[in-house]
């Protein structure tokens, strides 16, 4: 019994991780229909803004991943505004090679910056070595990472579906035109979105650093999964990527647990049986 | 046009083409003779951290060693980056090197699976080949013209075994990571520790992509053995794997983890922190070691390199993977014949390396002393502190193997 509710556990905090690097993606591209492939440059950035910060100043972990948030978010921002902005109306095609090329550009200057090597996080005293709930022993990071993962889709499930913000965004996307004519500056709007997505992909490479190491190949290496949690979600809502990262992280976990000869052909496996059964992912709308 | 003055021009143009070759032969003569050493490592993605260690290791020698060559002869390192566990890539830059470069020598060989690639190349090509640091036994096997610098994985972990089995521990779980090496570690062990009494209680491989191993871990929690014998490749992922043994809460338990000495790597301690403490491993090298010649060469890489780098067992294998290349070229002036070259580095031997005496057997393997180590605080830092040796270990499965 213990071991069911440990292995749970463990599936649900590498859910959690999935969904946290992933959930920025699901807004850019899922909410604003652009395929970013650079969704891993953000979640990088965050991680080296979150590992500078407490390395070089010295900051705490909290503080670190709130200010790398910010500043992340802030170049999101001014990319939006410069560059990505001219692409939405776009092929997919001209979408995915300027998104790569940025990857591409972003791993040589992250390695001219800060060298090849995977930068060292050494979390906080609170967040290592086990917390006793009842008769489990639990991995402290590993609950932070279910809170942060439960406290965010919350945080987005509010923004997107009770609030005007959300409305907008949500009419944007399905209609641009007519947004647009019942008064909605949708220019400003997808800068806030594409901002608001940055901004948390920052956060899931920072919170994730210590199971993702951060290095140069980050955005190249992790692509698989942002992908995969977003089309096994599913386009065009925010709980779809959630459950898919729940789902994904939990089957995996169990199959490394009780089958481990199967390996890492599971989750593949898994993600071919799910798009085969609902082509457009597990929660999508059409 | 009458015949006789037809053959007058040829001899004539004969002689001067003669003479030029003598010229030209007299000017290289003269001139300096370089000798092209192709180097394959892993300069990037994740594991470029033991690519750089290997990296450092031989620029070093180069620099303080270039004036022990005879006079006029050169080394011209030509590096390549094979970007990690990648043979296809890796057997295509040797290619590269061979044909458009025309290297006389190759080395790096930073991975089992690119070592075997870039080895059943040189059998063809006949260029000798030393392998700094992959560990899995067959590599010396793919070719004639290969010789290992490093270590085996059966040199790390047969001796562990018997030492573990010694111990009195009944009961052992193996966990490796899943490409050949980590097979013959596990196969090593499992061997040793159950011809001295022990039983294999559980083992898995975990594929080398990971990014979470508690559940993998927490069966060995489940299972309770006395030990687990533990191989990764060292680097950023010995990092992770200790981490995940403090989350699930074995490194504070009962269960001693042992493993080759990849699984302390010494560039990582510092990001493992007192995760590692107590752990037991077997290897031929810690920048810990108080002998004299490890103490210089520390000293000599510090005084390079900066106080807060730390030469692990990847740079010691580069380092005298380069002085054998330098001994085969010093012994031919310059000239390199491959088996003439392949001759010399099998009876290559240095007293005095680093890690103690050692010496290339006629197999290819390298010879060397194996220390057993214990992770601990030394001066405010975390180090492997050296408690027993065991003399002058071959590679064990070439020995169970011989025909």
């Amino acid at each position: 019994m213990t071991t069911t509710i440990t292995i749970l556990f463990f599936g649900v905090a590498y859910g959690m991780i999935l969904y946290l690097i992933s959930v920025g993606l699901s807004v850019t591209m899922g909410l604003m229909g652009f395929v970013n492939l650079a969704h891993g440059v953000f979640a990088m950035l965050g991680g080296y803004a979150t590992v500078t910060l407490m390395n070089w100043f010295g900051v705490p972990f909290l503080a670190a991943l709130a200010i790398g948030c910010v500043i992340v978010a802030a170049v999101g921002f001014a990319l939006e505004r410069t560059l990505y902005r001219h692409l939405y109306g776009r092929s997919e095609l001209d979408q995915v090679l300027f998104s790569f090329g940025l990857i591409l550009v972003s791993v040589a200057l992250v390695r001219l910056a800060w060298g090849p090597l995977a930068q060292p996080i050494q979390l906080p005293g609170y967040l290592k070595g086990q917390v006793k709930i009842f008769d489990l022993a639990l991995p402290a990071y590993r609950l932070a990472l279910v809170g942060f993962g439960a406290a965010v889709i919350a945080g987005l499930w509010f923004a997107f579906d009770r609030t005007l913000f959300g409305a907008r965004v949500r009419a944007a996307v399905d209609n641009r035109a007519m947004a647009e004519s019942i008064g909605i500056n949708t220019s400003r709007l997808f800068t806030a979105a594409f901002g608001l997505g940055t901004g948390l992909a920052a956060l899931g490479g920072g919170l994730g650093a210590d199971v993702l190491a951060i290095a140069p190949a980050y955005p190249l290496q992790y692509i698989v999964y942002f992908l995969i949690v977003v089309a096994v979600g599913g386009l065009g809502n925010i709980k779809g990527p959630f459950v898919a990262a729940l789902a994904i992280g939990v089957s995996d976990t169990a199959c490394h647990y009780f089958l481990p000869q199967v390996g890492s052909i599971f989750i593949f496996a898994f993600v071919f049986v799910v798009l085969v059964w609902r082509p457009n992912g597990i929660m999508a709308r059409r | 046009m009458s015949i006789a003055k037809l053959s007058g021009v040829r001899l004539w143009c004969q002689g001067v083409v003669v003479a030029t070759a003598l010229a030209i032969s007299a000017l290289t003569t003269v001139e300096a003779q370089t000798i092209k050493v192709g180097m394959i490592l892993t300069y990037s993605g994740p594991d470029a951290a033991l690519g750089e260690q290997i990296d450092r290791a031989v620029n070093l020698y180069v620099k303080l060693h270039d004036s022990d060559l005879p006079p006029g002869v050169k080394i011209e390192l030509i590096k390549r980056d094979d970007t990690g566990i990648n043979p296809d890539l890796a057997k295509r830059l040797a290619q590269e090197l061979v044909l458009r470069d025309q290297v006389q020598i190759l080395t790096g060989g930073q991975w089992t699976p690119n070592a075997m690639a870039i080895a059943a190349l040189t059998k063809e090509a006949k260029v000798p080949f030393v392998t700094m640091t992959a560990g899995g036994s067959a590599v010396t096997l793919q070719s004639p013209y290969v010789i290992r610098s490093g270590w085996t994985l059966w040199q790390t972990s047969y001796p562990l075994g018997e030492w573990a089995a010694k111990q009195g521990w009944k009961n052992a779980y193996t966990v490796v990571s899943d490409f050949a090496p980590g097979h013959d570690g596990e196969a090593a062990f499992t061997k040793s520790f159950t011809e001295g009494g022990g039983t294999i209680v559980g083992s898995v491989r975990i594929p080398l992509k990971t990014t979470d191993y508690l559940p993998y871990f927490q069966k060995v929690k489940d299972v309770n053995p006395d030990i687990v014998y533990v191989f990764n490749p060292g680097g950023p992922q010995a990092t992770a794997f200790m981490k995940a043994f403090d989350d699930i809460g074995i490194t504070k338990s009962k269960i001693k983890l042992l493993g080759p000495l990849d699984i302390t790597y010494d560039d990582e301690l510092p990001n493992m922190g007192r995760s590692a403490l107590g752990v037991v491993t077997l290897g031929q090298y810690s920048p810990a070691a108080t002998r004299q010649a490890n103490v210089d060469f520390v000293a000599a890489w510090k005084k390079e390199y900066g106080a807060n780098s730390v030469p692990t067992y990847f740079a010691v294998a580069g380092w005298d993977g380069m002085h054998a290349i330098y001994d085969a070229i010093k012994a031919q002036n310059g000239k390199i014949d491959p088996d003439a070259t392949m001759k010399l580095l099998r009876g290559w031997s240095d007293p005095n390396s680093p890690r103690g005496p050692i010496h290339i057997d006629q197999a290819g393997d390298l010879v060397q002393n194996l220390y057993l180590r214990r992770v601990e605080e030394k001066d405010g830092h975390l180090a492997n502190i050296e408690f027993a040796t065991i003399e002058q270990v071959g590679d064990p499965w070439k020995a169970f193997n011989k025909k």
